[in-house]
């Protein structure tokens, strides 16, 4: 019964899931290359002062309206997890 | 009399410009406005066939700016409407023709003549649009709810905004509601949520377009179909007046049963 509700994703919803992604990118100018060799100077500068884990480091772009927003989510080392080691 | 200056652009070609600006001139005009339109796609020429006037041009908008004629003499009035006039874009120019200065010192000399002034831009983003934009004191923005419309749609309004000439307003054209009630086509909601900018019509997909445009009687002139009916309505929200969205989307069974009577 449930599958049969859900047996195809609405094509509407693929469109607009594209568009949020390809607008993102058409209003930056940003490509997502661009975008990850920001995320590696970030990791870098970041990485000077504070102990990170590049890996979970996650950089998006965001839409509020018509401004874009750059949000980046760093989580950091806890001290005691680094003395431990 | 000053007139406010409305230029319809798109990015995108073919999402319903010209029918677009046709109409609502028309529906400006049948609600005692002054109304002059003029065709900025110089080269392709086709406010004039929507219109129904493409057999009483004598003068162009490349003539009046080069000096061949007065700005009166290239004026088409309608003879449906005795308020409606028409300046043809040249046939045989291309866009190069016409600077935005031009288009600035020609509608500065119209605006006292008339209420309104209704420019149908050109597809694109070059040298056409930016013409049509020049004099703009608002420019609506048109798209249809399709994934290409909709990224043009959000190029042209960035550029309007660059150029100090938001905010836009949005007319969303060719609604299909059936289509957006089985999920397969972007809704008001989506466009809105993705251009985030001020609505000011939304226009159903309507079969009476084409047939209006094979007759050049535009829609406008009865407004017993849902398309005409619209575009009245961006009419009358242009003048100020509040006029509710036409709901197509959140009809049940029983509303739509009765709508087909």
């Amino acid at each position: 019964m449930m599958a049969f509700l859900f047996r195809r994703k609405k094509s509407a919803n693929s469109a607009k899931e594209r568009l949020q992604l390809v607008l993102i990118h058409d209003r930056t100018d940003l490509t997502p290359a661009e975008l990850e060799s920001l995320k590696d100077d970030l990791i870098e500068t970041i990485s000077r002062h504070i102990a990170i884990d590049p890996t979970a480091v996650r950089i998006n772009m965001a839409q509020d309206g018509r401004e874009q927003r750059l949000i980046a989510d760093i989580p950091l080392k806890s001290a005691t997890r680094r003395r431990a080691r | 009399m000053t007139a406010k200056v409305i230029t319809i652009a798109s990015g995108k070609g073919g999402v319903g410009k010209t029918t677009a600006v046709a109409n609502i001139a028309v529906a400006l005009a049948t609600r005692g406005q002054k109304v002059t339109c003029i065709d900025g796609d110089i080269g392709l020429r086709n406010l004039d066939v929507v219109l129904g006037l493409e057999n009483r041009i004598v003068y162009d908008l490349v003539d009046v700016i080069e000096g061949r004629c007065r700005l009166r003499q290239a004026m088409i009035r309608d003879k449906r409407l005795s308020e409606l006039y028409l300046i043809p874009a040249a046939q045989t120019r291309d866009k190069t023709a016409v600077s935005p200065s031009d288009m600035v010192r020609l509608c500065d000399e119209l605006r006292p003549e008339v209420d309104w002034i209704i420019i149908d831009s050109p597809a694109g983003i070059e040298r056409g649009f930016k013409n049509a934009i020049a004099a703009a004191d608002r420019v609506l923005v048109m798209t249809n709810p399709e994934i290409s419309a909709v990224r043009d749609a959000d190029r042209v309004i960035g550029l309007l905004e660059a150029d100090g000439k938001g905010p836009a307003a949005l007319i969303i054209n060719r609604l299909n509601p059936a289509m957006v009630r089985r999920g397969d086509m972007l809704s008001v909601e989506d466009v809105l949520d993705l251009l985030a900018i001020e609505l000011i019509g939304i226009v159903p997909e309507d079969e009476n377009v084409i047939v209006a445009s094979n007759k050049g009687l535009p829609l406008a002139l009865d407004g017993k179909n849902k398309a005409g009916q619209a575009f009245q309505n961006i009419a009358r929200r242009l003048m100020g007046e509040k006029v509710p969205f036409l709901d197509f989307e959140t009809q049940n069974v029983f509303q739509r049963l009765l709508w087909r009577k």
